[in-house]
């Protein structure tokens, strides 16, 4: 968290050098480098990190991107592309005299072909605005972030972003079917196709959740789904945090596939209910939401099996969405629930790990271990259905050692996942808040690899450099902070 | 078999700078350039490591035949929901992930790189190296594993994945209209734009096949929407395991057989030979002796490319060609990940 970017003082000279260059070619509203217009850029949706952009470039045409890149890269300046800033990781921090890409004047949608189920837009288009054009279709763009009414979908394409629906209608990369742009040097990169798939190794895999290290992306190409005609969702309420888990686990084994599965503890459901009144059982040691779409006869019948299955795994009390409104309403604490917590806590953190579904119940104790050891609270939202857990700790940013607190909280919690057969970062990316425990999921053979695949698209180490992948240095001065069970980890490597 | 043994395999091949020619079952060798090199067999690293149903995940090692991981999902009610063709008895799991390819669902459900969860890859020196995991969602470092998916081992030998599986379809009906193809392309576009449960679309000859799977309910509004007549349940399966496995008449014969992947919108082609179209259009089938720059030209300019996917004659390259920057970048990524260029050289494209 905080601090770990040192300050910088900007080179004047540099700046002035850099400007100059790319007034060339864009107009004076293009590039900002007075400190009160590159102040709003000096972080992203992770506000504990921030840096003062050199300079930003406001590019409107790709032929404009592609320019901006060339001079960088003949200047030797370092670039990190920006979309909408709502990112929770850090991806967008600036670097120090780096110029800063934002993509926000790529606001427009090309295409939407309702035929081929198909729309192509620009990096800055909204996600949700993509589903607002292709409504009159009968047509949406599925993955749904919570920030969905702000983030664009070139953040998405950076973050490879989930949302609560990922578990039957898939993230990102599931629905991303090409992308175009270019690499630092400003060679035009066209991947994957409107075709099921281009020729040749699936590089768009590989571009869609790369944190913008590989490439600029300039247009993408997703596919639309057909709206659901119903969806209902069922709200379960359970006495014991375990027993819920549990009754996540016979839903899938019931053979059903819920188009939303989330998971809500008594302390953010009291949040949650304070804030947006969705109407939450207060008492219940959890909640659960499974929702059902389809066909008014498919909802139909999966509504019953899913009530019954609950039933048997112990709910003590179930409610069923009887309309539209309704089911909104029961949505709008989940939806709600980061804004519900920053307003019970000065500040809040929210993590996001995954586990497998089973270790559950474990990881809960766990961070209620952790709550008592750190003293903070921790209110859990978790996507039950596809097992990625957002813990928010609550905490007070001008109490230097609730800080501190917290960052160890935080850090326990992400190898604690690790442990367990999980990840460190379910859908909000590595960025430069969790860089250091890739250290801990990851070995030195796997860094290097990944460090080789960006060298492979980025010789110089131009773009977006030193985000999401630690150097083997970084990691060995981490390993040396953290030694578990008497082993380093990393025993190969220098020490400093 | 160990994995130690693979990994000393290909040390040794990396040191000597001979070329090895990754192969399980060997019921894909058609797929592809003409491979070369000493054969590296998978086949001894086989097992299922885990398996959680209620997890939705499977991990498996890349020697274990597919027909037998399918029997562990089906006892669980599961399946692997890209219905991967298997083109003959001995296909192992690697060789599934390695080739990429996906049966008739994948219009509907995704490809075999949308389910890859994780995979452990042996790269071309011989290490061992883990990328993603056994959870749905996670965006801890670079997409490596799907990258694999597909590259027909000339990358690294995934010793063993894991996979996202899925609860097969209670029910299954298949229907059958007399439609020619620019009809069928139609209609096919426009119920993939509508909430109906396809799970399968093929065309040939006049006749369009279209495969439902779901509830029972789902299944009578659809066939009233769709019309048509229905195929009895084992005529139906055959159908689809037919045309999955190339085992259909339209496959049989010496005559090159391209794969022509396209925007599933695309106008028929004016191209000789006959065609069997799948994915709503998006996947054609091509029996032809047109000259392949013609075939491949006539694809590119309908927006997708052409393989060719079966034939006896192997001087002709495999897939379309890449683009400068894309032939940059994949030059690139076979150095990183396989330096002495060990791994099937050439099976994907010739120049590396």
């Amino acid at each position: 968290m905080g601090g770990a970017v040192p300050a910088h003082e900007i080179d004047l000279a540099r700046q002035r050098e850099v400007v100059r260059r790319l007034r060339e070619f864009l107009p004076e509203r293009a590039v900002l480098w007075q400190e009160e217009d590159t102040r709003p850029y000096e972080c992203d949706g992770l506000t504990a990190y921030r840096s003062l952009p050199m300079v930003v470039a406001l590019p409107e045409s790709e032929a404009q991107v592609q320019r901006v890149l060339r001079a960088c890269v003949e200047l030797g300046v370092r670039v990190v592309p920006r979309g909408a800033g709502t990112g929770l990781s850090g991806g967008a921090l600036p670097l120090g005299n780096g110029v800063l890409l934002s993509l926000a004047k790529f606001m427009r949608i090309l295409r939407v072909d309702p035929k081929a189920r198909l729309a192509v837009v620009q990096p800055g288009v909204r996600n949700a605005a993509i589903s607002e054009a292709a409504a009159p279709f009968g047509l949406y763009y599925a993955p749904d972030p919570s920030s969905q009414i702000a983030c664009s979908i070139g953040g998405n394409v950076s973050e490879n972003s989930g949302g609560v629906h990922c578990l039957k209608y898939g993230l990102t990369v599931h629905n991303v079917v090409r992308v175009r742009g270019f690499t630092i040097d400003g060679e035009p990169l066209d991947l994957g196709a409107e075709a099921p798939e281009a020729s040749g190794y699936d590089l768009l895999a590989l571009a869609i959740g790369s944190e913008g290290m590989l490439m600029v992306v300039t247009e993408v190409t997703v596919k639309l789904l057909p709206t659901p005609q119903l969806a209902r969702v069922v709200m379960a309420s359970f006495d014991d945090v375990e027993k819920a888990g549990e009754a996540v686990a016979a839903i899938i084994a019931a053979g059903i596939i819920p188009a939303g599965l989330e998971m809500m503890d008594r302390a953010a459901t009291h949040a949650a209910e304070a804030f947006a009144g969705a109407g939450y059982d207060l008492d219940a040691a959890a909640i659960l939401l499974c929702e059902s779409d389809g066909t008014p006869e498919e909802v139909h019948d999966e509504i019953a099996r899913m009530k019954s299955v609950l039933e048997a795994a112990g709910a003590t009390k179930l409610s069923v969405s009887r309309d539209e409104a309704e089911r909104l309403r029961f949505w709008s604490g989940r939806k709600a629930a980061f804004p519900a917590v920053g307003r019970i806590s000065p500040d809040y953190y929210c993590m996001d790990g995954t586990i497998p579904r089973k270790r559950l119940g474990e990881v809960l104790l766990f961070i209620g271990e952790m709550e008592r050891k750190y003293g903070l609270r921790c209110p859990n939202v978790f996507h039950a259905g596809d097992g990625n857990l957002h813990p928010l700790i609550l905490f007070d940013a001008n109490d230097p050692d609730e800080l501190r607190r917290t960052e160890q909280f935080a850090a326990e919690v992400l190898e604690k996942c690790i442990a367990v057969g999980g990840t460190i970062t379910g859908e909000h990316g590595v960025g430069v808040e969790k860089i250091d425990q890739m250290c801990v999921q990851f070995g030195a053979a796997e860094l290097e690899t990944f460090l080789a695949v960006k060298r492979a698209f980025d010789p110089g180490g131009l773009l977006n450099p030193g985000k999401a992948v630690p150097t083997l240095v970084r990691c060995a001065e981490y390993g040396a902070m953290h030694v578990r069970g008497g082993a380093l980890p990393h025993p190969e490597l220098p020490r400093f | 078999m160990s994995l130690q043994a693979l990994q000393e395999r290909i040390r040794e091949a990396a040191a000597r700078r001979r070329a090895l020619r990754v192969r399980g079952g060997g019921t894909k060798d058609f797929y592809g350039n003409a491979a070369e090199g000493d054969v590296l067999d998978t086949r001894g690293y086989a097992g299922v490591v885990s398996y959680e149903p209620t997890e939705l995940v499977l991990t498996a090692r890349c020697g274990t035949p597919l027909r037998e991981l399918e029997q562990v999902l089906a006892e669980r009610g599961q399946c692997l929901a890209f219905e991967p063709p298997h083109f003959g008895e001995g296909a192992t799991f690697g060789g599934c992930l390695g080739a990429g390819l996906s049966g008739p669902r994948r219009a509907f459900a995704g490809a075999a790189r949308d389910f890859v969860l994780g995979a452990k890859v042996l790269d071309g020196r011989g290490r061992a190296l883990a990328f993603g995991g056994q959870v749905m969602k996670n965006v801890a470092g670079y997409d490596v594993s799907r990258l694999l998916v597909g590259s027909l081992g000339t990358l690294g030998v995934i010793a063993e994945a894991s996979v996202k599986v899925l609860p097969r379809p209670p029910e299954e009906a298949t229907l059958q209209l007399e439609l020619d193809l620019p009809e069928a392309l139609e209609r096919m576009n426009v119920w993939a734009g509508q909430p109906l449960p396809l799970s399968g679309t093929a065309w040939h000859e006049g006749r369009l096949f279209v495969r439902l799977s779901g509830s029972a309910s789902a299944l009578q509004s659809a066939r009233r929407r769709i019309g048509g007549a229905a195929l009895e349940g084992d005529a139906a399966r055959r159908l689809w395991c037919d045309i999955r496995e190339h085992a259909h008449p339209f496959f049989a014969g010496a005559q090159p057989l391209w794969r022509l992947a396209l925007p599933s919108t695309a106008a028929p082609l004016a191209l000789e030979g006959a065609q069997l179209v799948e994915w709503c259009g998006a996947l054609r089938w091509l029996r032809s002796d047109a000259p392949p720059e013609h075939i491949r030209a006539a694809a590119a300019r309908a927006g997708g490319h052409a393989t060719l996917f079966r034939a006896s004659r192997k001087d002709v390259e495999a897939f379309a060609p890449l683009d400068a920057a894309k032939l940059r970048l994949h030059r690139a990524l076979k150095a990183v990940f396989d330096p002495e260029g060990v791994l099937n050289p050439g099976r994907m494209y010739r120049a590396f």
